[in-house]
């Protein structure tokens, strides 16, 4: 709120008068304003409240347990949560993606802790991480029985598509980038080539690629799962905007850094690596993860083809002719999962660059 | 994307890529692995071999396998029938046409959503975008609330709520009486279309004429204002010039007034303009989606520009109208052109979600092309480089535009 | 930054895993499926008496059995056999990369699949055609009753081009409304979209049933207005599983025409019929011939039964939605199905 200006007089009161005075009622056409706003919004929230909490049924008693409800049928996702968490994973063996959430949960919070941020600790948690996840969805092991990854679905497998392209897609994107600002003007050209071919087409393009075209291209005799395929694709998708962000950082590393680094007697790598990314990286963190969440949103697309994320398991709630009437109840569920992820990642963020900047200028 | 990484991303080679171009160059070459310029050179010839290597891998993979399993390859498929027909066309098409115009059919149809969607993401994201730098708390809380609500939810969920919503309207013959000329019911919005009988053609000329004297008309005022010191607010004679020439127009022309109005018939309506479902669920996603992006990008315009502007302008006593249009947008344009032109390009190619809703964009026939010809290779190719295409031509008149709004040293 | 690289190595590691061995040329494919243990079907999502998972993810339905019948014969079983749901978007594509090893998924056998899609088809397992589905209040008793009606249909089927025959060939129009996911597409129907559903006939007394909330407003429209001879498919390159897929249905035809069914099996091995005796594999080499067991069509026939037996167990009388044989019976009643000789 910038056009705002801060009290010069300090003091609860103050500051509350304040902010009635500046905020609320600055003219007699606000005060209007805000009235008549007000009388617009209000009622549509009361309603929407009826809806969703007052004349909402939750608990499932059967089919029938919304037929005299008046407002939302939350009934239904309770009725179907397990096939909106797990997707048409084997019933018998879904404590296995509940445990692999857990583990994957605990993974991310321990990642976002600021106290834990150092190389030695996470890149051994996340490699043990990703294989035990991994063996516990696909199993095999042990007394596990093997479950493909086309029975994978729901949460889980939205989970695990939005972390494949992340801790895939992020280290390709850190090397577009440099390649992008290479003075090697043959990697400098492929860079700007990929990032912005891939940049000018719709995400579906690159899923049918990874999924219709990407096989021709294995030699005759190999098949790579089309889970992985898929992910790849999102990853790279994602990494041609995320090198693009990572270059405006780059781009703003003062170059002295630049000349400290190499007066230093840094090589290439260690210059990158320890004095100019770590510096880039801090100046981008807002844009990155706006990208970040970009991602996320951008796993639902897999929908088209066919892969079963959690959009996908909402709308099959739809398939039940019982169920058939409650689309917006599923609709907003679905999207108040998505809205929990993406708030909560963007309020971290901020936290995160409030943090960060502490100690810098800018 | 922030706009703060947009124009970052948008200046060109810092001095430091020069710098370090510069150093990549030593004085004296000599042919060692401590010379930069020769390790340079090993790299390059490096990667162009693993180039070459990986291309050739490929190309060989894919003909192999084409001919190994006998699978049809080129283009020529566009030139055969399609047999296959398509809900809504802006040009004649029928089954007895060729791919090549039923691809071309969906490309008008992408053109066509994203263009409504492109107009009126602008106006509510420039709506919300301004509400939400107010001061008043009410307006900043409720903008703030449907940018945040609506952009962090995918669109592909946007797309198919509204889908949804208007499937479950009544069917058209309950359809919801819009004033009684219109209908909208789960068969879309029909709405009545304006006709001047045999003068219509006459209005269209007057129409485009007016258009080129409005932004004469604009001119004249702001020159008028540069000399005699009377500002005149150049939008008021501009709009007057093209209500009223057109105007005129039908008043001579014996002011004939001849709507088609939509009557319900058979399985539908006839008459009118009937925008369908899958057209309306779309724009509308589309437009909310990307409203919430263009409104956070209109906010961080609005609040770049530095506060002694609004607060000389109000020293000045201009009205808080006018320092929004005269002091505000104009500076925070510059800083708003150029990350809503990625806006527009990123409406343009989510529009394929059509293709989950069916409504017959680029990629819905595509897929249905693809499918009867098996040839996933070519058809992917095609659809790639039309929205390449689509979006280098977006980059060009953004940038165009982005050149004029652009600061100009006087 | 040593940090870094070992987790890229790590990741690329469990990269490699993924990538499995596929099929390619001259027998690979049953190679490949014996040492998988189980054959790879791609098979519809969910269509009524075709093929559907239950709420447990167990398959069932009449091309599912037509798969187990191709588990059986290899494997002398009909549970080694995984089901791949594929949309007809994508079913294409998953044979040609061999996704799947083979393709029982309400695919209609024609020139331009069997040539330019590369893949091969078994002889036609259920004869079938065009029909339509309306609301009954909307009075449509004939095809003339739907000129200018909005008609949804499924992408990329032969569907969407037998429809616009049809109409073109009456002279009506109709705006198609075109929906790839199967649920979206029924309930665009069922929310009123369109005024008809068109789909193989034979499919849509299951959409009836189960996606409209009220069956009885609905009404299949008389009459089949196209051919759709459904058919397996497999991809070009490997004629030995092509044979294998070929001659199981043709035994599964041939097995019903010498009354050799799932219920009486046993007791036939000791028929004096020296033609079933070889069937069964009592005598004669012809499973070897194949790349098979001797008695493989024996394990066919155990597991699910001849073609007559696997029809009546999803469309037969005591199905909850019976559909009378029609095209689907045996030549010698008067029908399409001719099993070639096993011979």
């Amino acid at each position: 709120m910038a056009n705002t200006l801060q009290p010069l007089v300090s003091g609860r009161r103050n500051a509350l008068d304040w902010w009635l005075r500046e905020r609320v009622w600055p003219s007699p056409f606000h005060i209007l304003l805000s009235f008549a706003t007000l009388a617009l919004v209000v009622p549509i929230c009361v309603k929407i409240a009826n809806w969703a909490i007052f004349d909402a049924v939750f608990v499932s008693t059967g089919p029938e347990s919304c037929r005299d409800a008046v407002g939302a049928c939350w009934a239904v996702i309770a009725e179907k949560h397990r096939v909106i968490l797990f997707g048409l994973y084997p019933f018998d063996e879904q404590w296995r993606p509940t445990l692999a959430v857990a583990i994957y949960l605990i993974t991310v919070i321990v990642t976002l802790t600021p106290r834990f941020w150092s190389l030695r600790l996470l890149v051994p948690l996340w490699t043990i991480a990703v294989f035990v996840i991994g063996a516990l969805m696909y199993g095999g092991i042990g007394p596990l029985r093997i479950v493909p990854t086309t029975e994978w679905g729901g949460l889980a497998l939205t989970m695990i598509m939005f972390s494949g392209t992340v801790i895939l897609g992020f280290p390709i994107a850190v090397l577009l980038a440099l390649g992008r600002r290479s003075h090697l003007a043959l990697l400098r050209s492929v860079s700007v080539v990929l990032i912005e071919t891939l940049r000018g087409v719709p995400l579906i393009t690159i899923l049918f690629v990874a999924v219709n075209v990407f096989p021709l291209f294995l030699p005759a005799g190999t098949n790579v799962d089309k889970l992985l395929r898929v992910t790849i694709g999102i990853a790279i998708f994602f990494a041609c905007y995320q090198a693009e962000t990572i270059r405006g950082g780059l781009q703003a590393v003062p170059e002295g850094q630049y000349e400290a680094a190499k007066a230093l007697g840094l090589r290439y790598w260690q210059m990158t690596g320890r004095i100019i990314l770590p510096q880039a990286l801090r100046i981008a963190f807002p844009a990155i993860m706006n990208h970040v969440i970009a991602a996320m949103k951008n796993t639902s697309f897999v929908m088209i083809i066919g892969l079963f994320d959690i959009l996908t398991a909402t709308t099959a709630v739809m398939q039940d002719p019982v169920w058939r009437k409650y689309y917006v109840e599923a609709y907003t569920f679905a999207g108040f999962v998505y809205f929990a992820f993406g708030f909560a990642l963007s309020i971290y963020a901020r936290l995160m660059e409030r943090r960060m900047n502490k100690g810098y200028v800018s | 994307m922030t706009s703060i990484d947009r124009s970052l991303a948008a200046s060109g080679p810092t001095r430091a890529d020069i710098r370090a171009r510069q150093a990549a160059k030593p004085p004296r070459r000599r042919l060692s692995w401590g010379d930069p310029f020769t390790r340079g050179l090993i790299y390059q010839a490096g990667l162009a071999i693993l180039l070459a290597l990986g291309i050739h891998a490929l190309y060989s993979n894919v003909s192999e396998n084409l001919q190994r399993q006998n699978i049809a390859t080129g283009f020529s498929f566009l030139e055969q029938l399609a047999r296959f027909n398509i809900g809504e066309s802006p040009i004649p098409y029928s089954a007895s046409d060729t791919y090549g115009r039923a691809l071309l059919v969906g490309v008008l149809n992408t053109l066509r959503v994203a263009a409504v969607a492109i107009v009126f993401a602008t106006v509510l994201g420039v709506a919300a975008g301004v509400a939400r730098a107010s001061r008043n708390v009410v307006i900043s809380t409720l903008a703030g609330t449907y940018v945040e609500l609506a952009r962090n939810v995918p669109i592909i969920l946007h797309v198919l709520l509204w889908s949804s919503i208007i499937r479950n309207l009544p069917p058209p013959r309950q359809a919801h009486d819009l004033l009684g000329i219109g209908f909208i019911s789960n068969r879309g919005l029909t709405v009545p279309l304006p006709g001047f009988g045999t003068s219509g053609g006459t209005i269209m000329i007057a129409l485009g004429v007016a258009v080129l004297s409005a932004f004469a008309a604009a001119r004249l005022a702001r020159r008028y204002g540069e000399r005699t010191g009377r500002y005149v607010e150049p939008i008021v004679p501009a709009l007057a010039v093209l209500v009223a020439l057109p105007l005129l127009t039908w008043l001579v022309t014996g002011a004939q007034f001849t709507p088609d109005i939509p009557q319900r018939r058979g399985f539908g309506f006839t008459g009118g303009l009937t925008l369908s479902p899958e057209f309306f669920a779309l724009a509308i996603g589309l437009t909310i989606y990307t409203g919430a992006f263009i409104a956070e990008i209109v906010r961080g315009g609005i609040q770049a520009v530095p506060k002694g502007q609004v607060e000389a302008a109000r020293a000045l006593g201009l009205h808080p109208f006018s320092i929004m249009t005269r002091i505000v947008l104009p500076q925070a344009l510059r800083v708003i052109v150029p990350p809503l032109s990625s806006q527009f390009l990123s409406l343009t190619k989510n529009s394929s979600l059509g293709v989950i809703i069916g409504y017959p964009e680029l990629v819905n026939i595509g897929n249905t092309v693809m499918n009867q010809t098996g040839q996933a290779m070519e058809m992917v190719t095609i659809m790639m480089l039309i929205y390449f295409t689509l979006s280098l031509i977006t980059s060009l008149l953004m940038n165009f535009y982005n050149s004029r709004v652009a600061l100009k040293g006087r | 930054m040593r940090f870094a690289f070992g987790f890229a190595g790590a990741i690329a590691a469990l990269l490699c895993t993924a990538i499995l061995p596929a099929e390619a040329g001259q027998g690979d494919t049953l190679k490949a499926i014996r040492e998988r243990g189980e054959v790879l079907c791609g098979a519809h999502p969910g269509r009524y008496g075709f093929a559907a998972p239950d709420d447990k993810g167990r398959w069932s339905g009449f091309e599912v059995d037509l798969c187990r019948a191709l588990g059986a014969a290899i494997f002398g079983s009909g549970e080694k056999v995984r089901f791949v749901a594929l949309s007809s978007q994508q079913r294409f594509p998953a044979i040609q990369a061999g996704e799947v090893d083979v393709l029982a998924r309400n695919t209609t056998a024609t020139l331009t699949r069997d040539t330019a899609l590369g893949l091969n088809f078994s002889p036609p397992v259920f004869y079938t055609g065009l029909g339509f589905m309306v609301r009954k209040d909307a009075g449509v008793k004939t095809v003339e009753d739907l000129n200018g009606a909005t008609i949804c249909m499924a992408p990329g089927s032969t569907t969407e081009q037998a429809v616009a025959r049809l109409f073109t060939q009456h002279g009506l129009k109709y705006t198609p409304i075109v929906i790839e996911n199967n649920k979206e597409l029924a309930s665009a129907y069922v929310a009123g979209r369109c005024d008809a559903l068109a789909k193989d006939r034979d499919a849509l007394p299951g959409v009836r049933m189960y996606d409209a909330p009220q069956p009885e407003e609905h009404v299949i429209l008389e009459g089949t207005f196209s051919k759709e001879p459904l058919a397996l498919a497999v991809r070009h390159g490997d004629d030995q599983w092509y044979d294998i897929v070929k001659w199981v249905m043709y035994g599964l035809m041939e097995a019903e025409e010498n009354k050799v069914s799932q219920a009486n099996v046993d007791e036939m091995t000791k028929s004096k019929d020296p033609y079933v005796q070889d069937l069964l594999g009592v005598t004669g080499d012809y499973g070897p011939k194949l790349g098979l067991d001797k008695k493989w069509l024996y394990w066919v026939v155990k597991s699910v039964g001849n073609y007559g037996d696997i029809y009546e167990r999803h469309f037969g009388d005591k199905t909850k939605l019976p559909l009378p044989r029609g095209h689907n019976k045996l030549w010698t009643e008067g029908g399409l199905l001719y099993g070639l000789p096993v011979k």
